[in-house]
């Protein structure tokens, strides 16, 4: 087992003339929490669909969990988790039958389903809201619980698109509480993020700017390197250079 | 397997919680084959018939007898040759039939050859243009009888429905409407709901083959369909009395290839939207059209101009509606329906490559 779970090489993505992700290359430690910032437009989410087998690259290369991005997509996918941006669980089924979906879609047995099923309740504390329908739950609760399903079949790294969009800081806090617990168990974890207050959580962050990345590096380091007091600061030194608009 | 079950699982919750959808889809059949079966009718009901006989010869009773015991006519008495205009107008009968004066010797003079006088005339109120059409012809008919076999005029029979029963007419075409409608519209409403909400997207993710979540969706939508056959057919049979003349087996068989078809073209609709709302606009508008104008449900294809009739093949609704047809009012066998079954599977076959195909690019 290498201690780099993620890593890419000039990886690129162009939409006919427009160049959406321009030639990245980073690597992620296993362990990590992987902070990956950037403007809306900058081309993170191009990228990070790239690196979840959603797209193709035009060139470049990666691996993801130790398997090729350009010819292992499907290998990857049973490694890694992914919670989009968009709530991911399905409204009008109970909390059991989504655990139960995303449980039979990863492979995992009916045992081995209702063991992880009480486990991750217990950890949200949410053992009575097993039949409730996921529809009817408050959306700081949804976020934590899709990130718990998101998280069920144990993948090596774990996709966070935006995880914490339109929740309290109350929320956010409790839901990055999770993240740390995850990332303690071994699991890396890689979120994009709008929140810079988040952005200070992260082990290491990197900032895209026009599809490029610009900054790499832990906050404190970034803080120092931009002779900023806070990573909002660093971020806005850069996003003004950002030449694309949205 | 489990997987795909998993999925099936899925879908089938995802239809039982939305209750009110699932009644309308499967009330939906019930009631347009009601409607258009006993309300919206083009047949001939309760034609009120009056008769002018200068002589009531035992013949002509009869004859008027006859009209009396049918159904669909109602014996409204004997009435004078000068009255003939005032109940007509007075909205008293719909037809007056009116015998020839010495209808028995006339009637023995053409029966030997010897004259081709007139022995009938019928009068109709025409205002009402179906029921003076299909009604004077079967009134004719009725009164002559037997006498027609023996006369020098046309001895028009009508084969397969007699009454000229709209059911007859609609049960194949609403079975064709009815399927389409809701295999493409909630395939595509379904699948196009997922890109909507970002579920997609997650399931993509995962280790899934699209393809298989795509034929988990069809499973209960095509349980649901079959349904639906079901209850068509019932209905058709005891409620609105339409024979299931041919081979049984041939017709479900024939109309389960035509839900795959549905199946595969509501799939075809969620490749070229991301809305839930274009695909109900698409799947309403660009099928309920077509399909009602040029599938022979309502408007006879061969009345179509050349353009149009060219247009109405390339819809698989006509091809299935005239196999129904073939198979459940005519009675004929399987045999008469292979042209209609190979183009509807050549349809099948081509819009599941096209769509699976159009699917798969959507991913990159």
């Amino acid at each position: 087992m290498s201690d780099t779970i993620l890593s890419v090489r000039d990886l690129t993505k162009k939409f006919g003339a427009f160049t959406a992700v321009d030639r990245i290359s980073f690597d992620v430690a296993r362990g990590e929490i992987f902070g990956f910032l950037g403007a809306n437009g900058a081309g993170k989410t191009t990228a990070m669909r790239m690196l979840c087998g959603l797209s193709y690259p035009t060139s470049g290369s990666g691996t993801v969990a130790g398997f090729d991005i350009m010819r292992q997509g499907e290998r990857i996918k049973r490694h890694i988790g992914y919670m989009s941006q968009r709530f991911s669980l399905y409204d009008d089924l109970t909390v059991r039958e989504n655990i139960r979906l995303y449980g039979g879609i990863y492979g995992l047995t009916r045992r081995e389903i209702a063991r992880r099923t009480v486990e991750l309740l217990d950890r949200l504390d949410f053992r009575s809201e097993i039949d409730t329908l996921v529809g009817s739950l408050p959306l700081g609760w949804k976020q934590k619980l899709a990130f718990l399903v998101a998280t069920l079949h144990r993948p090596e790294i774990v996709f966070l698109d935006e995880p914490t969009g339109g929740v309290d800081p109350l929320t956010r806090r409790q839901f990055w509480e999770l993240i740390y617990e995850s990332a303690a168990g071994g699991t890396t974890v890689f979120v994009t993020t709008h929140y810079m207050d988040e952005a200070e959580y992260c082990s290491r962050v990197s900032i895209m700017v026009d599809g490029r990345i610009r900054a790499l590096g832990a906050p404190a380091d970034l803080k120092k390197e931009f002779a900023a007091a806070s990573m909002d600061e660093v971020f806005r030194l850069l996003a003004r250079e950002a030449k694309r608009t949205e | 397997m489990g997987e795909f079950l998993s999925f099936v699982r899925k879908e089938t919750l995802h239809i039982l919680r939305d209750s009110r959808t699932m009644l309308v889809v499967l009330l939906a059949p019930v009631i347009q084959l009601l409607l258009f079966g006993f309300a919206i009718s083009t047949e001939v009901n309760n034609v009120r018939v009056a008769v002018v006989a200068p002589h009531r010869s035992e013949s002509v009773r009869q004859a008027v007898e006859r009209v009396a015991a049918n159904p669909y006519f109602t014996f409204e008495g004997y009435i004078s040759q000068q009255e003939i205009d005032r109940t007509l107008r007075a909205g008293r009968a719909d037809a007056v039939a009116v015998f020839a004066a010495d209808f028995d010797r006339k009637v023995d003079a053409l029966s030997r050859g010897e004259s081709s006088e007139a022995i009938l005339q019928l009068i109709f109120d025409a205002s009402n243009t179906t029921l003076a059409t299909a009604g004077s012809t079967y009134l004719q008919s009725i009164i002559l009888g037997d006498l027609q076999g023996s006369m020098p005029m046309p001895d028009t029979r009508l084969l397969y429905n007699p009454q000229m029963k709209s059911a007859y007419n609609f049960v194949p075409g609403i079975m064709g409407l009815i399927f389409i409608l809701i295999c493409a519209m909630m395939t595509s409403v379904s699948i196009v709901r997922e890109k909507e909400t970002g579920t997609m997207e997650v399931l993509l993710v995962s280790p899934v083959r699209p393809i298989r979540i795509i034929f988990a969706k069809m499973v209960p939508y095509f349980t649901l369909s079959c349904l639906n056959l079901l209850t068509i057919l019932l209905l058709a049979r005891y409620v609105l009395d339409v024979p299931l003349a041919g081979n049984v087996v041939a017709l479900v068989a024939l109309s389960l290839l035509y839900l795959i078809l549905s199946l595969a073209l509501g799939l075809f609709f969620s490749t070229i939207t991301n809305k839930q709302s274009t695909a109900l606009l698409i799947s309403a508008m660009l099928l309920m059209m077509p399909v009602i104008m040029f599938s022979g449900m309502i408007f006879p294809i061969e009345n179509l101009p050349v353009v149009l009739r060219a247009i109405s093949c390339v819809v698989p609704t006509r091809w299935y509606i005239e196999a129904v047809r073939k198979l459940m009012i005519e009675g004929l066998p399987f045999v008469s329906v292979i042209r209609e079954t190979a183009i509807l599977a050549a349809m099948t076959v081509a819009l599941i490559g096209v769509a699976l195909r159009k699917f798969n690019d959507k991913l990159e």
